[in-house]
């Protein structure tokens, strides 16, 4: 691994961010909606069911938990994209840069990233709704350790989807996060799945960490099991993903996607 | 002089499909070698079994004696290529750009470089403009300073002055045959400026159907076939049923 080689990349992607207000702009105002949406749902919600009505804050910080799964793993396709639709893929991988350092590098800038985006909206949501998502307390940075993980596992498998199947995978990359959204039991408790959904939902990490982030604020206990299966199912997914990105970045020197790529 | 590259017997095959049909070439140090043939005969397969972006189905490559297969990244370090159908991302300037590729491809004394080759390619006036904002001119002398950035002594140019007036078409040409003079490395051009392959190239390779169906010195094709120029022993050897000649 080079460490100037993994720099290399990041400043490349790390320059088109800073260059570019719209697109600062951008990372940040979604998250920023999308917290001022759901603050404004979960206000109403606290306020007429019984199952919210002792932790103001579950569907807000849900969201925002959400919220940074969501960018990390559409930040990770997108830095993969931005190759592709610069035409720049080529070069890339013409570049003496083992796969590893290429997905260091990707790895690193969709973290920072997706914390552009967050960290305002957190900062939002105590003036905005009386909440702030560290009431999670160390715990906290697990499930966001999680959520990190997992986005990036999605953002890994769906870039090895591009390396095979070139651009026209592209639409599958916008709709990964939809299709796990309802197994992932972000605003819901598991129960609330038909039992086949909830087979499914078990061996996503998902349902672990959003079910512990309920469990700590409505509960406000910790059930140490829940982020233990998380970060079970985490490696798992992970290990899958990289394993899959090498087998597809060999599939794609036999098929000569890597030559076509962007063209 | 000694071979920068060697190519023995490759192939490749998209399934039933076969893209290059075993073929077989050298390009020693401080030699420009032309690869010539229509469309879909091969060129681009065999370029990108050469810079690692494809496998082939069998046979052997090597660069400075090194296998491909077992040594893909210390051949890359050593090895660039152009196209005008790649492009450096658009929305850095050209500086960045150089600055980033200077860092993937781990060059050492990074300033200096950059202003080597601005000044060589002027492009020095055009190092804090965007790059996606460049005329076609300018973009392909960026792009031959990201070619160069690792000092290559191996250099893959696939068509590179596709689209360039005559001026900049020259000063191209005129800059690469004096950097390859100057630092001795192996060029491998593909193209179908047949003018700037007789300038250029010691000698060619022509590739029909995925095979080598002839090779020479230029002015040996052109006496060979009994034509006048290198163009029409091209429309002659494509436009020819026969694969082999």
């Amino acid at each position: 691994m080079s460490l100037t080689r993994i720099y290399g990349l990041f400043l490349r992607h790390f320059y088109l961010i800073t260059r570019s207000f719209p697109r600062i702009l951008d990372l940040v105002y979604w998250p920023t909606i999308q917290i001022t949406l759901w603050g404004f749902i979960s206000n109403f919600f606290a306020t007429h069911t019984t199952y919210y009505n002792n932790a103001v804050g579950v569907i807000l910080t849900c969201a925002i938990l959400y919220d940074f799964l969501f960018r990390t793993s559409i930040g990770f396709n997108m830095l993969f994209l931005e190759e592709i639709w610069s035409r720049n893929f080529t070069n890339l991988f013409i570049a003496p840069m083992k796969i590893g350092e290429i997905l260091t590098s990707l790895v690193i800038t969709a973290l920072i990233r997706s914390l552009i985006g967050l960290v305002p909206a957190i900062l939002l949501t105590s003036p905005l709704f009386g909440i702030s998502i560290l009431d999670l307390g160390v715990f906290l940075f697990l499930l966001f350790l999680s959520l990190y993980i997992f986005g990036i596992t999605l953002g890994i498998l769906v870039s090895s989807g591009l390396l095979r199947f070139g651009p026209s995978f592209e639409n599958i990359a916008w709709s990964t996060m939809f299709l796990l959204a309802p197994f992932g039991c972000i605003y819901y408790p598991i129960e609330t799945l038909p039992e086949i959904f909830q087979k499914i939902a078990y061996v996503l990490p998902l349902v672990y960490i959003f079910e512990e982030a309920r469990n700590i604020l409505i509960n406000q206990t910790v059930d140490i099991k829940n982020i233990y299966n998380a970060f079970i199912w985490n490696v798992f997914y992970f290990t899958l993903s990289i394993t899959l990105f090498y087998y597809s970045f060999n599939a794609a020197k036999n098929k000569g996607t890597l030559i076509n790529m962007g063209e | 002089m000694k071979n920068l590259i060697e190519v023995k017997d490759i192939r490749k095959n998209y399934g039933k499909k076969e893209a290059v049909k075993g073929i077989s070439f050298n390009v020693k140090e401080n030699e420009i070698l032309g690869l010539l043939g229509p469309n879909g005969s091969g060129k681009t397969t065999t370029i990108g079994m050469l810079l690692g972006l494809l496998k082939p189905t069998s046979g052997q490559i090597l660069i400075n004696n090194l296998k491909l297969e077992d040594h893909r990244i210390e051949i890359l370090e050593m090895i660039n290529f152009i196209s005008p159908y790649i492009e450096l991302p658009k929305k850095l300037t050209v500086k960045q750009n150089l600055y980033v590729y200077s860092k993937l491809y781990k060059v050492q004394n990074i300033e200096e470089r950059i202003e080597y080759l601005s000044e060589k390619l002027r492009i020095g006036e055009l190092l804090d403009n965007i790059t996606g904002e460049l005329s076609s001119g300018q973009k392909n002398r960026v792009s031959l300073a990201k070619a160069l950035i690792n000092e290559p002594r191996v250099l893959l140019l696939d068509e590179p002055t596709a689209s360039l007036d005559p001026e900049v078409g020259d000063f191209v040409r005129t800059f690469l045959e004096e950097y390859k003079r100057e630092k001795k490395i192996s060029i491998l051009l593909a193209s179908h400026n047949m003018s700037e392959v007789t300038r250029l190239c010691k000698s060619v390779l022509m590739m029909k159907n995925g095979k080598i169906i002839d090779q020479g010195k230029p002015d040996d094709l052109i006496a060979k076939h009994g034509r006048t120029n290198l163009e029409e022993v091209f429309l002659k050897l494509s436009r020819s049923k026969s694969e082999l000649n």
